[in-house]
């Protein structure tokens, strides 16, 4: 077995190209005149220089979180990195003629074809994207389309521009900038992300998607995404991310706040594919990031799906606050560590609603010598009458040098809660393997199978493109892990 | 088919097989009885391509190859199907997408193209006929939650589908009730050929009563130590072992 092993770690990182894209960048580091430099640059309001201000000084009294989370990497210099890199686009853009070509064929190899996207409209199985590469959004498709019905969907900055008053109005209303420390930074430093506004009744015709993309080299990128579901409103959304092989530790550390209202829904799907660094540990992206939604009102939805099979090291807790009555929170996530990765994941489930449910379903995966740790919260508070929770995590490991970690957290404080937790450890079976050989079907293959039977109920939960994609991401993130 | 010559397999650094030596021709069937740990299962293992096991002497040619030259996956594609004494579930993964997987990289091997979708369907209705499984079984993970015969059940589902040209059933029959032992040897019957030989290991004189076989051999530490027709195994029903030990140890 360890000469599979062996043998096939060394498979490709498929995103791991660079792209020649002209670039403009802000000067190396973090204080007032960058920030200042970054609010310019985006023409910014005033309001919003003055929140970033005041995060940048709340975020400057704050502390690391080095100790809880069960992850560990060298001390990181705010000081080394650009916080504010984007290619060099002349002027208005009039049309995807004048996009930088690389910037194109940056796209094409993501699989992301902006061109093709924008011919076919309308069509009910389209993805409108927002492409977001480095720090800056670059192209939003489908925005006529989506316009006709009253959804917004751009990008961050521009909702700045064209929006204030939903962005005042909902931002950091969910993930304030007090939150924690690299909550702080984001709210201090991002460069943009996207926006979405769904109006009262209208169901988003088409999955809504960004690709988050990092580029440059020594850059961080803190982008920020807000979704808006108004009263009887759906939206199914999609993010993506990848990022150019390199040797040294990229940051990243994103802010994304959902708000529903009442009777509304809102559907967040997640491929997260940073780079994970080379097999002995070198490089890769640091994932600090927070991700929340409030369920405002009554029988609203939030629904969390992610498959995490990138980043060198992982921080991040998609959590939905249930404050309306009957409201349902749900997280359903499959998280891989391969080779020397680490990830810390989990959701917080905060009941304050009367009759909210919510349900979590965890799937850890590792393998090579990385560690994987779920961390999860149900809170239920005082006068959340019949919440219920049901919580599910398991953990397959693959060979006997990894590290599969659980650190559940219950606090009830309403004595009608109905809360249940279940959890599993197994491993990939030296027989389960040898069934599927004598059948035919060889190692790798047999993995893929049985690791996709594993997280059926997660993969259950994405878009059909989405499913897919997993499926074959979690193949090549695993291919020759077992020893 | 297949030629089985000095067969030697330990395990754990113990020798288990110590020079077992078959002959099955195409179209025959080869019943294999004998006592508990006598090495029966460690024979279809060992052919099947375990990697616990290691062969420290022997020659094994299967429809013309080296079959301990290849990796288990290709001594599968090349037509060996084990049915397994103790079939392994699979959570999450569908009957039928694993016997799809499997007939995919078999019929790759071979070079040829996937079967398409309504001629897979049209395939698992008809087997499914043959050894009648209930449908919801077939669409089940594989395995999970079955009872003990419907396992059993499954792995000879399996083996109409692959249709190999040699199968080995390592007491398939064991955890049958009546029933479902008849339907199983009619699955058996049904499949064998002129093309096609089994090698049945049962600990049961009844199961050859409904499959026939062409020989009984009896293994006893390691090694064949008796060859019969299906009177000896009628033989063994009434009077056990104890003789052909005996005459063993004489013989030594
Ligand atoms: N890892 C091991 N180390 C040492 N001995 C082993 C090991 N695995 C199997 N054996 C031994 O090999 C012998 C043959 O086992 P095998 O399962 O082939 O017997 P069998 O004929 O199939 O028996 P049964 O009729 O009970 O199924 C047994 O004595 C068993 O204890
Ligand atoms: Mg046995």
């Amino acid at each position: 077995m360890a000469d599979i092993l062996e043998e096939v770690t060394g498979s490709e990182y498929k995103y791991g190209f660079t792209s020649d894209i002209e670039m403009d960048t802000a000067p190396i580091g973090l204080n007032e005149s960058i920030i200042r430099f970054i609010s310019e640059k985006k023409n910014e309001p005033a309001w919003m220089l003055e929140y970033r201000l005041k995060a940048y000084s709340k975020w400057l009294t704050m502390k690391e979180p080095k100790h809880w989370p069960h992850v560990s990497y060298p001390e990181i210099d705010f000081q080394n990195i650009i916080y504010y890199a984007a290619p060099k686009l002349k002027k208005e853009l009039a049309s995807l003629d004048e996009v930088d070509p690389e910037l194109l064929k940056t796209f094409e190899k993501l699989g992301i074809s902006l061109e093709e996207q924008k011919r076919l409209t309308g069509v009910q199985s389209n993805i409108a994207v927002d492409a977001v590469i480095d720090s800056v959004s670059v192209k939003t498709t489908f925005k006529e389309t989506l316009a006709e019905k009253g959804i917004i969907f751009c990008s961050f900055s521009e909702a700045v521009q064209e929006h204030p008053e939903l962005v005042r109005k909902y931002m950091g209303t969910v993930v304030p900038y007090t939150d924690n420390f690299y909550a702080a930074l984001n709210s201090a430093v991002f460069t943009d992300g996207s926006f979405c506004y769904i109006p009262k009744g209208v169901r988003c015709p088409m999955e809504l998607s960004t690709y988050f993309r990092i580029n440059a080299s020594g850059t961080g990128q803190f982008e920020r995404t807000l979704i808006i579901a108004d009263e009887g409103a759906y939206v199914s959304y999609l993010e993506g991310c990848t990022a150019p092989m390199r040797d040294e530790n990229q940051l990243h550390a994103a802010v994304v706040e959902i708000i529903a209202h009442k009777n509304a829904e809102v559907k967040y799907s997640t491929v997260q594919n940073w780079y994970p660094g080379d097999k002995d540990g070198k490089g890769g992206i640091y994932n600090f990031v927070t991700k929340r939604g409030i369920c405002l009102e009554d029988n609203s939805k939030i629904s969390w799906t992610q498959v995490e099979t990138g980043s060198a090291v992982t921080w991040k807790y998609p959590s939905v606050i249930l404050k309306g009555n009957n409201s349902v929170g749900e997280f359903y996530s499959v998280a891989v560590t391969n080779h020397h990765q680490q990830a810390d994941t989990g959701t917080k489930m905060i009941h304050i609603g009367r009759n909210t449910r919510s349900t979590i379903v965890s799937k850890g995966i590792s393998a090579g010598l990385s560690n994987n740790s779920y961390r999860g919260l149900v809170k239920i508070h005082k006068g959340a009458k019949n919440a219920r929770n049901f919580s599910q995590c398991d953990s397959l490991l693959m060979g006997d040098k990894c590290g599969a970690h659980t650190f559940p957290y219950i606090e009830i404080k309403d004595q009608s809660a109905i809360v249940e937790h279940e959890a599993t450890t197994s491993k990939i079976g030296e027989d389960q393997l040898f069934y599927c050989k004598q059948r035919g079907i060889d190692t790798e293959k047999a993995i893929a199978l049985i690791v996709n039977g594993y997280c059926k109920e997660v993969f259950n939960q994405l878009p059909m493109e989405f499913a897919v994609e997993a499926q074959k991401l979690l193949a090549v993130s695993l291919e020759g892990s077992v020893g | 088919m297949i030629s089985i010559k000095n067969l030697h397999a330990s395990i754990d650094g113990k020798e288990i097989l110590k020079g077992f030596n078959l002959e099955v021709n195409a179209g025959e069937v080869h019943a294999i009885m004998g006592p508990n740990g006598s090495g029966k299962s460690t024979l279809a293992s060992v052919l099947a391509g375990r990697e616990d096991y290691e062969v420290t002497d022997g020659k094994v040619v299967f429809n013309n190859k080296d079959l301990l030259e290849m990796s288990p996956e290709d001594r599968a594609r090349e037509g060996l199907f084990l049915a397994f004494q103790y079939p392994v579930e699979i959570p999450g993964v569908s009957n039928i997408n694993f016997l799809k997987t499997a007939i995919t990289e078999i019929r790759q091997y071979k070079g040829l193209p996937p079967l398409e979708a309504k001629d897979f369907l049209k395939l698992v209705k008809d087997k499914q006929a043959m050894v009648e499984l209930q449908g919801s079984l077939a669409n089940r993970s594989v395995n999970e939650g079955f009872s003990g015969g419907e396992k059993k059940r499954n792995e000879i589902f399996q083996m109409a589908m692959l249709e190999p040209s040699l199968a080995i059933l390592d007491e398939t029959d064991s955890g049958l009730d009546i029933d479902a032992l008849r339907i199983v040897a009619g699955g058996v019957n049904k499949l064998r050929s002129s093309n096609r030989s089994f090698i049945v290991i049962t600990h049961y004189q009844r199961l050859l009563d409904y499959i026939v076989p062409d020989f009984v051999h009896v293994m006893y530490n390691g090694q064949i130590v008796k060859t019969g027709t299906k009177e000896l195994a009628l033989e063994l029903e009434s009077k056990g072992y104890d003789w052909i030990k005996k005459e063993t140890e004489q013989a030594i």
